[in-house]
């Protein structure tokens, strides 16, 4: 349809909505004809379904809605259903004689958005739209999840070229993208939500200049009181949210926390190494590019897991994937995982997998979930620090989804893998991108010398490209400079997972949460962690986009708590890193 | 017959047909649809229906006559006879078909034909009430009046 003619449509909305009627009784088809026009909707009928489908096919833009009778001759309404789902995706509303219960849940099974009986009265048809304008505002919305997600990605580090214009850009864009949820949905017609163009450019850059802004900031505000608001405010970057800022800390404390355990010392406080890590951002930075432009070659949508699956992914998923979910931020008094009531939670899901994905080298930021957090994460508990662990999504993230394919990356092959020092460290942090994902498959928890050797080990999840994936090995953590990061990758074949659970959770958010403990209590942790990351999944669907909350309630293991002292940010003195007392508080703060 | 008379044997012709249940809410329902944009929405519809109908009635006489009754086929067929006839309001055939599709899934085959012939003659009955509602309506606009509204 021309532009004008669309932007006309679509502010008449729901007038002009344009219907496609299938049913083979052409008694009915002239009625319901009749009465669509009479709620000013544009019909075109049709009588066969393969007819219906071939028409759809032909041109996907052209109807907004689809209604069909369930009895059809040449195909069942039902399997007419399923395919217009999975490949216009457009909404379809059922119509049959027959009101009978099981018919009804069959078609609700199948997708349809709404089943009508006949004799369909004029009402009924009077109110279809909302169907339509149902789904357009559940698209909106995940546009605006993805642009949060966006907004706090860290992209490119390093690079010279990007400056506060850049920043300044993406924030721009940003605030418009977040504005478009406000749109009225007249606008939806313009198909500007479909503009991936220009949605790609919310990001926010750290620059070299905006990086040192912030490490003199930090330094300012002094170790323990660091804050991401304090920063922001010290900062003085116009545009900067809090948000860019505190996934920028966790960023960077991160890194610092990896560079202090390869060293397997402390101070070293510098960024283990900046080379490094500017490359693998770098090269994460074209990967995410290269996401993106991959997603919007298949997707509405960019960016966003569920579209980068969608392109990806046999359509057939992408029902499933409802959202991501972001990194977020698990508030939690206990440590990670653990608690988890019964370990058949492990074996039920054996492939589950906490994606960590970490935007280059480190976890990647951002999450507004994680963010606003921040502040209520500073429980500690029994006055020991906490590990939070995040998980990031970022960009073409790991989705828990079955088949999902790498999305083609850049050679990158950053792997760091550090294992925590300590007697018995059983944790080691693999960093790697897609490709090392495949071997991590494989891989299993390097087994060290601790004392407990069970690991959790979740077969890697394939992560889309660019992200890097966080390999937990998750072990024994229970030395003083034993970080804990669970091993949890998730099998390709998610399909083993019960996926009612995680229906609409691509990348979780995975905080674990360890506080130091006896040793007794560390036997079991391994199994917490795995048990929790388990449990963390199956929760995913209740965890939207800032739902912190929900794990709250889902992680309670009092018992694992592992001291840690993760939070070791390399420009940061590292004097702070474990002699302050406040370090638990940091550490609540850094990782909140 | 002068305007005024048949206006008042539509009236009543129209109301019987409804007090019998011959016809339901539905027909109504295209009643109101018609406007002077499709003047003669009722009647095509209508005349739809009855092409419809006695190509299904034919059938089903045909898939009842077979050696093996294929009681699918002819479940298909009353279904769809179903839901033409409720498509205009026939409710009497509306109801045949309903005691029809249990016959079938007992695979009963005289409670079939008994049922066939039940909803042939119901059938044949609301077709011959509507001809005679049309042409009533025709004879008032013929006479330069107006067709009563029942609603």
């Amino acid at each position: 349809m021309e532009r004008p003619l669309l932007s006309a449509r679509a502010e008449a909305f729901p007038a002009g909505l344009r219907v496609l009627v299938v049913d083979d009784d052409p008694t009915w088809l002239k009625i319901l004809e009749k009465m669509l026009r009479k709620c000013s909707y544009e019909v075109t009928t049709c009588s066969l379904a393969t007819d219906a489908l071939s028409m759809l096919r032909e041109r996907k833009d052209k109807f907004d809605i689809v209604i069909s009778d369930v009895n059809m001759p040449d195909m069942d309404g039902f399997k007419l259903l399923e395919h217009v789902g999975l490949e216009m995706d457009l909404p379809v509303i059922m119509m049959s004689i027959d009101g009978e219960t099981s018919r009804v849940m069959k078609g609700v099974q199948h997708g349809a958005c709404d089943y009508l009986l006949k004799p369909v009265r004029m009402k009924e048809l009077k109110n279809i739209w909302q169907h339509v304008y149902r789904k357009k505002m559940h698209e909106l919305k995940e546009i605006q999840t993805h642009y949060n997600n966006e907004d706090i990605n860290i992209l490119r580090y390093g690079s010279e070229d990007l400056d506060d214009r850049n920043l300044t850009d993406g924030i721009t864009n940003i605030s418009s993208a977040r504005k478009r949820k406000d749109v009225d949905y007249k606008e939806f017609g313009d198909q500007e939500f479909g503009d991936s163009s220009r949605l790609k450019k919310a990001r926010v850059v750290w620059s070299v200049d905006l990086h040192q802004k912030f490490v003199n900031a930090v330094n300012q505000i002094g170790l323990d009181k660091v804050g991401p608001k304090k920063i922001l405010d010290l900062m003085n970057v116009p545009g900067l949210t809090r948000e860019n800022v505190a996934s920028h800390l966790q960023y960077r404390l991160y890194l610092s926390r990896l560079q202090k355990q390869s060293e397997d010392s402390t101070s070293g406080g510098n960024m283990p190494s900046d080379l490094v890590n500017n490359d693998n951002v770098a090269n994460f930075e074209l990967t995410s590019s290269t996401n993106m432009q991959q997603c919007s070659e298949h997707t509405k949508f960019v960016g966003t897991s569920e579209n980068l699956v969608q392109g990806i992914i046999d359509d057939a998923h992408i029902g499933d994937i409802k959202k991501i979910v972001p990194v977020q931020v698990i508030e939690s008094e206990k440590g990670l995982i653990s608690d988890i009531p019964s370990s058949q939670n492990v074996n039920s899901v054996p492939q589950l997998s906490a994606l960590f994905s970490f935007k280059g080298m480190t976890p990647g930021v951002e999450e507004k979930a994680r963010e606003p957090t921040t502040p209520k994460h500073q429980t500690l508990h029994d006055g020991a620090p906490r590990m939070q662990f995040m998980h990031y999504p970022g960009q073409g993230n790991c989705t828990m989804l079955d088949d999902y394919s790498y999305l083609s990356s850049s050679d990158q092959d950053h792997q760091v893998s550090f294992s925590l020092s300590s007697s018995s460290p059983v944790i080691s942090a693999t960093v790697s991108n897609e490709k090392d994902m495949k071997d991590l498959s494989e891989m299993k928890p390097v087994p060290t010398d601790q004392r407990n050797a069970h690991f959790a080990v979740i077969p890697p999840v394939a992560c889309m490209t660019g992200s890097v994936s966080l390999q937990i090995k998750h072990g024994m953590v229970h030395s003083q400079d034993a970080g804990a990061i669970c091993k949890l990758d998730g099998s390709p074949n998610t399909k083993g997972f019960s996926t009612e659970q995680i229906d609409n959770q691509e990348c979780l958010p995975l905080t674990c949460e360890f506080s130091p403990k006896s040793e007794a209590e560390l036997d079991s942790l391994p199994a917490d962690l795995h048990l929790c990351s388990i449990q963390k999944f199956g929760c995913f669907e209740d965890v939207g986009f800032g739902g912190a909350e929900n794990f709250q309630d889902i992680i309670s293991t009092p018992d694992t708590q592992v001291q840690n002292d993760w939070y070791i940010s390399s420009e940061l003195s590292s004097d702070y890193l474990y002699e302050t007392v406040d370090y638990p508080l940091i550490d609540e703060c850094l990782f909140a | 017959m002068e305007l005024g008379s048949l206006q008042r044997r539509y009236i009543d012709f129209t109301s019987a047909l409804f007090r019998e249940g011959f016809l339901d809410n539905q027909y109504t329902q295209l009643q109101q649809l018609q406007d002077e944009s499709n003047p003669e929405f009722v009647l095509e519809v209508v005349t739809l229906f009855f092409e419809d109908s006695e190509k299904l009635l034919d059938e089903l006489s045909r898939t009842l006559d077979q050696q093996v009754v294929d009681y699918k086929k002819v479940d298909a067929h009353v279904h769809q006879l179903k839901g033409s006839s409720a498509s205009i309001g026939a409710q009497r055939v509306k109801n045949v078909c309903m005691a029809f599709r249990n016959c079938c899934e007992e695979r009963n085959q005289e409670g079939c034909l008994r049922c066939l012939q039940q909803v042939r003659q119901e059938y044949f009955l609301v077709k011959s009430k509507l001809e005679t509602l049309f042409r009533l309506e025709k004879q008032i606009l013929a006479a330069g009046g107006s067709v009563p509204v029942l609603w």
